[in-house]
């Protein structure tokens, strides 16, 4: 300890907090360009598992080489040409509170709150033919929002694939939505029904027999709230406010690149 | 001071766990001992910033004004907190994303602060360094003793590797759901200070 003047405590905290704020911003925004890229890695390595084409310890970035990164506008379906929005420099998240809209609590069954105006999605092409399309969603759960992407065949009715990126559920109950085994039991089934309306669901207890076995995915034993909450992510994202001008769209051969 | 550093380092380690007799840091090690990756990071991740925010306010000691002391610790430790969080998510993105909030909350841990206050005020720095090391590391003991009980009989593995194949895997383990959840590091503290003091019982506290 030393001998106070009045004025010493003032500048060997301006000169502390003077040495501490340079290294703390030199190392966030020397480190930047790496945490971005690990997190784009990340989201990759995610879409690559929903569409079923990851495989373990290989290159990522070579595996999402041929997949395809468009723009669309949710409110009417159409492909937004990369003139108009850089898919590359898009940031989904970011563009719902500053570009988006809020959502009305009726409207709002995943309890986002903010939906943006364009959304990204990844195309599978195999040759001329989608042979799949990868939408990111999201919604909340029963602590967090949780992040997700879903991998549609080139039919528009079968889900080939989910796989939760993001999540804060409660480790080994909700937090099993990043069970593989589990999200396994997504695919091949059908998401919409014979009138158009979202069938696809969560079951509880088990999914049923009969002509609904073919919407309905085993349940989580443990994450009733969690499950509510995929539930309610999966109606959002295939209804009306989602993705479903554009998977009306695509039915109706309206891919003409816009 | 009288203690050499091989003292300063072991004793901070067994007689004067950080944890078991000091009770500080308990919130971390609840969080993050669900499995035991995440608990080596942590643990390194306390240890670097113990030992350097020991190492740095020793350095610094004689030009710290008594009546902003504390507050000056705070930055320091933050600085170093924020820097690891940078570097792993730089580096150790995977890491970084199980740990998320956690990394963060190193500097509300009571080890680092304690032993910020408590010793290296007082301490020359390359005492004050062993010394940081010492309760990092007897911080780190404790949580993989701890996240070893939790994620083995909790999730059946070790280091993610699977050891009790799991019934929701198709195995026949069926899991400990209570030690998965963060409150049953609770008991294992608990049991693991009662091991200590039944060892050497001069940790026990006089009525």
């Amino acid at each position: 300890m030393v001998e106070e003047s009045p004025l010493r405590p003032f500048y060997t905290v301006l000169v502390l907090a003077f040495v501490c704020s340079a290294l703390v911003a030199g190392a966030a925004v020397g480190l930047r360009p790496l945490q971005e890229a690990n997190r784009r890695l990340d989201q990759q390595k995610h879409i690559l598992f929903a569409a079923g084409l990851y495989r373990e310890g290989g290159d990522v970035a070579a595996m999402f080489a041929p997949i395809e990164t468009r723009v669309v506008e949710l409110a009417s379906g159409r492909f937004v040409p990369e003139e108009e929005v850089d898919p590359e420099g898009y940031r989904q998240l970011q563009a719902a509170y500053s570009d988006g809209r809020a959502l009305a609590a009726d409207q709002d069954p995943a309890k986002i709150r903010h939906l943006e105006k364009y959304s990204l999605v990844y195309l599978v092409k195999e040759g001329e033919r989608t042979d799949q399309i990868i939408l990111p969603v999201r919604g909340k759960g029963l602590w967090s929002t949780m992040y997700a992407y879903v991998a549609l065949d080139g039919d528009l009715r079968t889900i080939r694939g989910v796989s939760f990126y993001e999540h804060g559920e409660t480790p080994g109950l909700g937090g099993e939505v990043e069970n593989r085994r589990w999200l396994e039991g997504f695919r091949g089934k059908e998401v919409y029904g014979q009138g158009g309306e979202v069938l696809l669901s969560v079951v509880q207890g088990g999914a049923g027999e009969g002509p609904d076995a073919v919407h309905q995915v085993d349940g989580i034993s443990g994450a009733t709230l969690t499950v509510k909450g995929v539930n309610n992510l999966l109606e959002f994202w295939f209804g009306e406010h989602g993705f479903r001008p554009f998977i009306d769209n695509l039915q109706r051969g309206g891919t003409s690149n816009g | 001071m009288a203690e050499s550093n091989r003292e300063l380092l072991t004793r901070s380690i067994f007689k004067r766990n950080p944890i078991a007799l000091l009770v500080l840091g308990i919130c971390s090690a609840l969080a993050v001992t669900g499995q035991m990756t995440t608990a080596l990071v942590m643990s390194v991740c306390v240890t670097l910033v113990v030992a350097f925010s020991s190492l740095t306010i020793s350095l610094v000691r004689y030009q710290i004004p008594a009546s902003v002391r504390i507050g000056l610790q705070i930055i320091v430790i933050a600085t170093l907190v924020i820097l690891v969080d940078q570097i792993l998510k730089a580096f150790f993105f995977g890491l970084s994303k199980q740990l998320s909030i956690y990394v963060g909350l190193i500097i509300t841990n009571c080890i680092v602060m304690g032993r910020a206050e408590g010793f290296a005020m007082s301490n020359p720095p390359i005492a004050s360094f062993v010394d940081g090391l010492g309760n990092g590391l007897g911080y780190g003991l404790v949580l993989l003793a701890v996240a070893f009980v939790r994620e083995l009989f909790g999730s059946g593995s070790l280091f993610g590797y699977e050891i009790l194949p799991l019934t929701t895997n198709g195995g026949w383990y069926l899991r400990n759901g209570m030690l998965v959840l963060p409150a049953s590091a609770f008991f294992l503290i608990a049991l693991i200070i009662w091991l200590l003091r039944a060892i050497d019982p001069s940790q026990e506290e006089k009525d």
